[in-house]
């Protein structure tokens, strides 16, 4: 599969030429959040508050950088464990966000809502935070500047790379990956036959 | 008797943990790189070029391999032989943690209570394992360790007759659960026998090891190649995509048991697999 380019705010028509396993490189904005912005964040959608940012048409990336070297932009900037945002989500994609980037799988709630309301979510390297942070030109503190690390930011990035893990038609790069590779009764308790030393 | 001031130690710690945090080992260098000539799926590779992409900038312009810079854990090993002097010990390697943190640019991860959750906003305090050897030497190992792949860890208490398959079972039941999260390819440390606490400081001591250096027991480094093939079948693969390199290495340590118990942890590492050991 050829590498897509993703210019953000992102439409329905780019959601839905999307697939599970097509790697993208993003460009434009996209938010930070992790576990304490967006448990702030549902705070303000259940009090019917608007949120310091538009959700409409944007990326969310569960990211908590390490702080910036004088003259840098930022610093290492890769993502974080996903499933901690899993009971958010579905909340913020009602409200017009069309996808988060993070690593690691999500609940089923998190990927009816995506089918549900158009969206995807990506997974990037996690681990390549180095990397990742050459990809960001601008980074600017939106909300929650409280809160460190966990600070909601604007980033301006260029061919960020990721790849799709979640489409909104259901599929699942983790799921389909891994039973593509999954050798023939490899589970916990299928087969003892050849322990070592007995 | 010799003597030695802590500021050396605390010097020496504030040093290893901003290198550990920019230059991945050689041997975890090249298992990456060997995983690339074994990976099959394109994904897979792609992930593990960008992982070397990733080792190669960091190192060059001094920025964390990964943003998230760890919970400081640091092995001492003091000579009986050594006469620490010039203040506290655990002060010392405090102090060297929060220096590191600051002048290395290292995210600040650590809130000081698990529920109340406040930052300390310098990455202190570190988690201090010290053992006395004999000699006059003081060992200093640095491991800032990372929570993505901690949390992905686990502690059993086995019956001694589930055995060598009940070990097999739990950690593959393990890696299964949390895997794809741990930012893959992993290196596994398995703790087998102990108590409770000694099998998890087991699992995690034998993430210290270099990269696929096997055990010196052949019945172990057997169980760990063992463990080793049934988890990369897995097809979990380099960051859960997909493929066939899922761990880069298993790695088991062991201790006696109690006649009842098999206690067994799994401390799951990541490819960012940051330990560094200097002798004072
Ligand atoms: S699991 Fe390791 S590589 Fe992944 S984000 Fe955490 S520290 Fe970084």
């Amino acid at each position: 599969m050829k590498v897509k380019h993703l210019l953000t705010p992102l439409t329905e028509a780019d959601i839905l030429a999307l697939q599970a396993g097509q790697a993208v490189l993003i460009s434009g904005i996209i938010y930070t959040a992790r576990d304490a912005a967006h448990q702030k964040l549902a705070e303000l959608q259940q009090s019917g508050q608007p949120l310091p940012f538009a959700l409409h048409g944007q990326l969310l990336y569960y990211v908590g950088p390490s702080p910036a070297r004088p003259g840098q932009v930022i610093g290492a900037a890769g993502p974080t464990t996903s499933s901690r945002m899993d009971r958010y989500t579905p909340a913020l994609l009602a409200q017009g966000l069309k996808g988060c980037i993070g690593k690691g799988p999500r609940t089923q709630a998190v990927k009816d809502a995506l089918v549900r309301y158009k969206a995807v979510y990506l997974a990037a390297v996690g681990g390549a935070g180095a990397l990742l942070s050459r990809t960001v030109r601008q980074a600017e503190v939106v909300a929650y500047p409280e809160l460190g690390p966990e600070a909601v930011y604007r980033l301006q990035v260029e061919n960020f790379p990721a790849v799709v893990v979640n489409d909104a038609y259901g599929q699942d790069l983790y799921e389909q990956g891994q039973k593509q590779y999954r050798r023939q009764n490899n589970k916990p308790g299928k087969d003892d036959a050849h322990v070592p030393g007995r | 008797m010799r003597e030695l001031d802590v500021s050396k130690i605390s010097s020496a710690v504030t040093e290893m943990m901003m290198e550990a945090n920019y230059i991945l080992g050689e041997d975890v260098l090249q298992a990456l790189h060997q995983a690339l000539e074994r990976e099959e799926s394109a994904n897979g590779r792609q992930v593990l070029r960008q992982l070397l992409q990733n080792a190669e900038l960091a190192r060059a312009e001094q920025l964390p391999l990964c943003q998230d810079t760890g919970f400081a854990v640091v092995y001492l090993e003091i000579g009986q032989e050594v006469h620490l002097s010039g203040g506290d010990l655990n002060e010392a390697v405090q102090e060297g943690i929060r220096r590191g943190s600051a002048e290395g640019y290292l995210r600040r991860s650590i809130v000081a209570d698990p529920l109340r959750r406040v930052n300390t906003n310098d990455n202190t305090p570190a988690v201090i394992h010290v053992t006395i050897v004999p000699g006059e030497e003081v060992k200093i190992t640095v491991v800032p360790k990372g929570g993505g792949s901690e949390n992905a860890s686990a502690v059993k208490m086995l019956q001694p007759a589930a055995g060598a398959d009940g070990v097999i079972d739990f950690v593959l039941e393990t890696v299964c659960r949390m895997g794809s999260s741990a930012c893959p390819p992993l290196i596994v440390g398995v703790g087998i026998g102990g108590t409770l606490e000694k099998t998890a400081a087991l699992a995690k001591k034998a993430l210290l090891r270099e990269v696929g250096k096997p055990h010196p027991d052949l019945y172990y480094a057997q169980l760990e190649q063992e463990l080793l093939q049934r988890i990369n079948d897995l097809g979990i693969g380099p960051q859960g995509f997909g493929g066939r390199i899922t761990a880069l290495a298993v790695h088991i340590e062991t201790y006696a048991a109690h006649i009842a118990s098999l206690p067994v942890a799994v401390n799951i590492n990541c490819h960012a697999a940051r330990h560094l050991s200097r002798i004072l």
